[in-house]
C-alpha cells in the first residue's frame, strides 16, 4: 500500500461523472471541416508548409515549427486544404488566431508511418525527437511540449514519476474511460516515459471514484514495479502539485517546477500518445474528450480528430441547442464559457460542457465580502485568498504578488466556497494578467532607455569627435600661422621683406634674396669695413645689430638715389614720347616699393632689436657669400 | 575617587573611539555612489523619451523631480506612473496635467513606405534608434523598439508617418477585471468563473457543507 499525505483545503464539488463514464469511447463523425490552430502549444506558434488547394495524407505535417519551443501540427485525415486564414480558436478571450483550414475527403488515407517498438535500441534523444515530430504536448490542459519535458537534466534528476489519473474536476470522464479502455496503451507510453527518465519511483494515481480505471490498471501493471496508488477523492488532487503532495508528501516550491524536487508528472492522455507515437509511428491527430451535460442527449467521450469544431461534437452527443444555457470549455471549475460554437478542439481540450440553465445558473450578482475566512480554508495552496481578493480590486499588485498571487493554481475553490460569490479567481486572473503586462512594459522601457542612453552617448562621442576635429584644424592653422610669420622674420632679417608680405611665395621671396645678394656685394666694395663674416658669432647681439641696421640704411639711400635718377629718366622719356616709358614706370615703382620695404625693414629691425637678430646672422652670413 | 573619575573618562573615551572607528569604517565600506533615488525614479518612468514633459528624455525629467519638479507631467505614464512616483517619494498623487497632453493608448509609429522620401529627418528624431533608413532610401519603423512618442512625426517633411493605436491580440490578451464586469451586468460575462453546478441536490450538499 503506497503511503499517502495530505495537502490543505480542498472542497468536495458534486462529481457529476456518471452522465459521461457509462458509455464507451466512442469515434466522433469525421466532420465537414477542421480548422487547425498553428499554436496548440507553449512557445512559438508553428509555421504553415501546405498550401491552399494542396492535398494532404492522414498524419502529415501541415505546420512546423523551426526553432525556439514548440512542436509540429498534422492533417487529422486526408483532404484538401482550404485556406489558411484567421480563425477563433478556443481561448477565453474569444479571439481569433491563424489556422489551417481542412476539408476530409472522407478516405483516410495515412502517409507512411514508421513504428519503432524497438525504440530501446534507439538513443533517447532520438526518442524524444520522435515524440516532438509526433506534435505531443501535455494533455491535461497546458500544452507544454512533451519533449522538453521529458528530457533528462543533468543537474535535475527525476526520482519519481508520477501519471496523473486523477482526474478530481467534476463532470469529466475523458482519463477515466481512457485508463479503462487503453490500459495497456497507458502503460506502454509510461515504459517508454520511465525508460526516457530512469526514475526511481513510477506511480500512477488514481482517485478512489474510478474503481474500474483501478482494476484495469492494476491489471495492466502486472508483474511491473508501478504502483497504483489510490487516492481520497478530492477537489483539486488532480492538481499536479496537489498530486505530488499527495503521492510524495513533498511541496513544490513557490515559483519551482516539480523537477526540482525530483518528481516529474505526466497526463495519462499524454502516455497514450506517447506509445501511439513510438510504437504505432502515429502522430498526435486525436485525443478522447468528454462531451456531457443535460442539454446532450447522449453524453459521453469521444474520439475527436483535433481541429473539429465544437458543434460537430456537440450534434454528435445529440445536443438539444434549446436546452442548453451556454457552452462551456473545460470543467465546471476551471473552464470558461464561449460564445462561438464553431471553434475547433484541439489537443489541450479535455471537456466540453453543455448545460441548462437549471444546471448551471449564471452566477449570481457578487455580494460584499464578509469575510468568513472560507476561501482560505478551503485554498489547497494555502494562500490568503481574501487578502489577495482585496489588493487585486485596488489594484495593489505588489501586495498581491508579495502573498505569493502567482502561486494560485486558479482552481476555483476559493469561489465555489465564498458564500457572497465573490468571483475570486477571476480577479486573480485579473491581477495576474495586470502584472504580466507590466513585466512586459517594464522590460520594454528598460530596453528603450538602454537604446536612449545608447544614442545619447553615441552622440556625445560624435559631438567630441567633431570638436577634437574643429581643434585639430585651428591648431594646424595656428601652427602654419606662426611658420609663416617665423619666415616672414627671417625674411625682414635679411632686410628684403616685411610682415605684411609674409603670404608672398618663395619665389618672390628668392629673387629678392638674390637681388639683396647684389646689394649686399655693391655695398661691400663701397664699404668693405662694414661688412663682416660669419665667423663674427662672438659678438653681441647688439653690436651685430649696428651694422645691420646701418647696412639697411646705405641700401635705402641707394635704392632712393637710384629712384630719383629714374624718376628724372622717366620725366625726359615723358617729354620726349620715349617707346620705353612703359618700362620705366615699372622700373620706377619697383625702386618705390624697394625705397619702402628697405624704410620698414629698418624700423620693423629696430623694433625687434634682439632675439629676431640672431635667426638674421645665418641669412645674412649666406648672402654675403 | 580621581582614580574612579580617570577610569570613566577612559572607558568612555576608548568606547567612543571604537565606535567613531566603526562608523567611519561603515561610511568608507557602505558608500552609496550617485543618486540612487534618480535611478529609482528614471525606472518608473515609461522611458518613451517624448519630452512632453518638457524635459530632454526621461532621464532629465527624474533629476529634475528630484530637484522638486512635479511628478504629474507624464502622459505616457498617466496614472500608473503618478501613481507609483507619488509612492516612491511619499507625496499625494495629483491628477494628470493636462498642459503636456493626455494619457493615451500604446500607440506605435508605421511610415507609409511609398510615400517615404528617404530624407533621414525621422532617423535623427527618433530618440531610441528605432527607425531604419539610408539617404534616398525608404525608411522603416523598428515596431518592437518604437515608444510611441511622436517626435518623428514634426520633422517628416511629407507626413508620411502615422500614429498607430497597438490593439491586443490573442498573445497579449489578460483577463478583464470582474469589476468592470460587474458595472455591466447585462453582458453575458465570458467565464464561468467557476461559481458552478448549483442543481437542486448539490445546492442542497452546498448548504450542508456550509453548515
Amino acid at each position: 500500500m503506497t503511503q499517502l499525505w495530505n495537502f490543505g483545503g480542498g472542497v468536495h464539488p458534486p462529481e457529476n461523472k456518471s452522465q459521461s463514464n457509462n458509455r464507451p469511447i466512442r469515434p466522433a463523425d469525421l466532420p465537414a471541416k477542421l480548422i487547425l490552430p498553428l499554436q496548440q502549444h507553449i512557445g512559438e506558434p508553428a509555421r504553415c508548409i501546405v498550401a491552399p488547394g494542396q492535398k494532404v495524407l492522414k498524419g502529415e505535417v501541415i505546420a512546423q515549427v523551426d526553432n525556439g519551443m514548440g512542436v509540429p501540427v498534422h492533417a487529422p485525415t486526408s483532404g484538401i486544404i482550404e485556406r489558411i486564414s484567421l480563425e477563433p480558436v478556443p481561448h477565453p478571450s474569444g479571439m481569433s488566431d491563424t489556422c489551417v483550414v481542412l476539408i476530409p475527403d472522407g478516405e483516410e488515407r495515412w502517409c507512411a508511418l514508421v513504428p519503432q517498438p524497438e525504440y530501446r535500441k534507439l538513443g533517447r534523444d532520438q526518442v524524444l525527437v520522435l515524440i516532438r515530430q509526433a506534435g505531443i504536448v501535455g494533455l491535461g490542459g497546458a500544452g507544454f511540449p512533451t519533449n522538453i519535458k521529458l528530457r533528462p537534466s543533468v543537474d535535475r534528476k527525476v526520482d519519481t514519476l508520477i501519471l496523473n489519473g486523477a482526474e478530481c474536476e467534476p463532470y469529466i470522464t475523458a482519463d477515466d474511460m481512457t485508463m479503462r479502455e487503453k490500459a495497456a496503451q497507458v502503460m506502454a507510453g509510461l515504459r517508454v516515459m520511465a525508460w526516457l527518465l530512469r526514475p526511481a519511483r513510477v506511480v500512477i494515481g488514481i482517485e478512489e471514484n474510478k474503481p474500474e480505471a483501478i482494476a484495469a490498471l492494476r491489471q495492466a501493471a502486472e508483474g511491473s514495479k508501478t504502483e497504483i496508488a489510490v487516492i481520497p477523492t478530492i477537489y483539486p488532487s488532480g492538481g499536479e502539485k496537489q498530486l505530488i503532495q499527495i503521492l510524495t508528501g513533498q511541496e513544490v516550491p513557490s515559483g519551482g517546477i516539480p523537477a526540482d524536487i525530483g518528481v516529474m508528472c505526466q497526463n495519462i492522455g499524454t502516455a497514450v500518445a506517447v506509445a501511439d507515437a513510438i510504437l504505432q509511428g502515429k502522430p498526435l491527430i486525436s485525443r478522447v474528450i468528454t462531451a456531457t451535460g443535460e442539454a446532450l442527449a447522449e453524453p459521453g467521450n469521444f474520439e475527436v480528430l483535433v481541429g473539429t469544431p465544437t458543434s460537430h461534437l456537440l450534434t454528435c452527443a445529440g445536443v438539444d441547442k434549446q436546452r442548453m444555457s451556454r457552452l462551456v470549455l473545460g470543467g465546471p471549475m476551471m473552464g470558461y464559457t464561449v460564445q462561438d460554437l464553431n471553434i475547433p478542439l484541439v489537443k489541450a481540450s479535455n471537456c466540453i460542457l453543455a448545460p441548462t440553465e437549471q444546471e448551471l445558473p449564471t452566477p449570481p450578482p457578487a455580494q460584499a465580502c464578509i469575510r468568513c475566512g472560507m476561501c482560505a480554508e478551503a485554498c489547497p495552496m494555502e494562500l490568503l485568498p481574501q487578502q489577495l481578493f482585496w489588493h487585486a480590486k485596488a489594484t495593489e499588485f505588489e501586495k498581491a504578488e508579495h502573498l505569493n498571487l502567482f502561486d494560485c493554481i486558479e482552481c476555483g475553490v476559493c469561489s465555489y466556497v465564498c458564500p457572497s460569490s465573490i468571483p475570486l479567481v477571476q480577479y486573480y486572473r485579473f491581477a495576474k494578467g495586470e502584472i504580466r503586462l507590466q513585466r512586459a512594459e517594464q522590460q520594454k522601457s528598460d530596453r528603450a532607455r538602454v537604446r536612449f542612453e545608447a544614442r545619447q552617448q553615441r552622440l556625445d562621442r560624435e559631438q567630441q569627435e567633431k570638436d577634437q576635429r574643429r581643434k585639430d584644424r585651428a591648431l594646424a592653422a595656428a601652427k602654419a600661422q606662426e611658420q609663416k610669420t617665423a619666415e616672414a622674420q627671417t625674411m625682414v632679417q635679411n632686410g628684403t621683406v616685411s610682415d605684411e608680405r609674409a603670404g608672398k611665395s618663395a619665389l618672390v621671396a628668392q629673387a629678392l634674396a638674390r637681388k639683396k645678394a647684389k646689394t649686399t656685394a655693391a655695398s661691400a666694395d663701397t664699404a668693405p669695413a662694414e661688412t663682416f663674416a660669419p665667423e663674427n658669432t662672438g659678438k653681441t647681439p647688439a653690436a651685430e645689430t649696428a651694422p645691420n641696421i646701418e647696412e639697411l640704411e646705405q641700401q635705402l639711400t641707394q635704392a632712393q638715389a637710384k629712384l630719383e635718377k629714374m624718376q628724372s629718366m622717366l620725366e625726359d622719356a615723358h617729354s620726349g614720347q620715349a617707346p620705353n616709358v612703359d618700362k620705366l614706370e615699372r622700373a620706377v615703382d619697383k625702386n618705390i616699393e624697394r625705397v619702402r620695404c628697405s624704410q620698414q625693414a629698418i624700423d620693423d629691425l629696430q623694433k625687434q632689436a634682439v632675439p629676431a637678430n640672431r635667426n638674421a646672422e645665418p641669412a645674412l652670413s649666406r648672402s654675403n657669400d | 575617587m580621581w582614580t574612579s573619575i580617570i577610569i570613566a573618562v577612559a572607558v568612555l573615551l576608548g568606547l567612543a573611539a571604537v565606535f567613531g572607528a566603526l562608523l567611519g569604517f561603515a561610511a568608507e565600506r557602505f558608500k552609496v555612489e550617485g543618486n540612487p533615488l534618480v535611478d529609482q525614479i528614471d525606472a518608473l518612468l515609461p522611458q518613451t523619451q517624448c519630452g512632453q514633459c518638457g524635459f530632454p528624455g526621461c532621464r532629465p525629467y527624474a533629476e529634475a523631480i528630484n530637484n522638486g519638479e512635479a511628478i504629474n507631467k507624464c502622459p505616457p505614464g498617466g496614472e500608473a506612473t503618478i501613481n507609483a512616483l507619488a509612492d516612491l517619494l511619499d507625496v499625494e498623487p495629483q491628477p494628470l496635467d493636462a498642459e503636456h497632453g493626455a494619457a493615451q493608448a500604446k500607440r506605435v509609429a508605421v511610415i507609409r513606405e511609398d510615400e517615404c522620401i528617404g530624407c533621414t529627418k525621422c532617423i535623427q528624431a527618433c530618440p531610441v534608434d528605432a527607425i531604419l533608413g539610408a539617404a534616398k532610401h525608404m525608411h522603416t519603423v523598428i515596431e518592437s523598439e518604437c515608444t510611441g512618442c511622436d517626435l518623428c512625426l514634426e520633422p517628416c517633411p511629407v507626413d508620411c508617418i502615422d500614429m498607430i493605436v497597438i490593439e491586443p491580440d490573442i498573445r497579449s490578451w489578460t483577463w478583464a477585471t470582474p469589476v468592470e464586469l460587474d458595472k455591466a451586468p447585462n453582458e453575458v460575462p465570458s467565464f464561468t468563473d467557476a461559481r458552478v453546478i448549483v442543481t437542486d441536490s448539490q445546492a442542497e450538499a452546498r448548504e450542508a457543507s456550509l453548515l
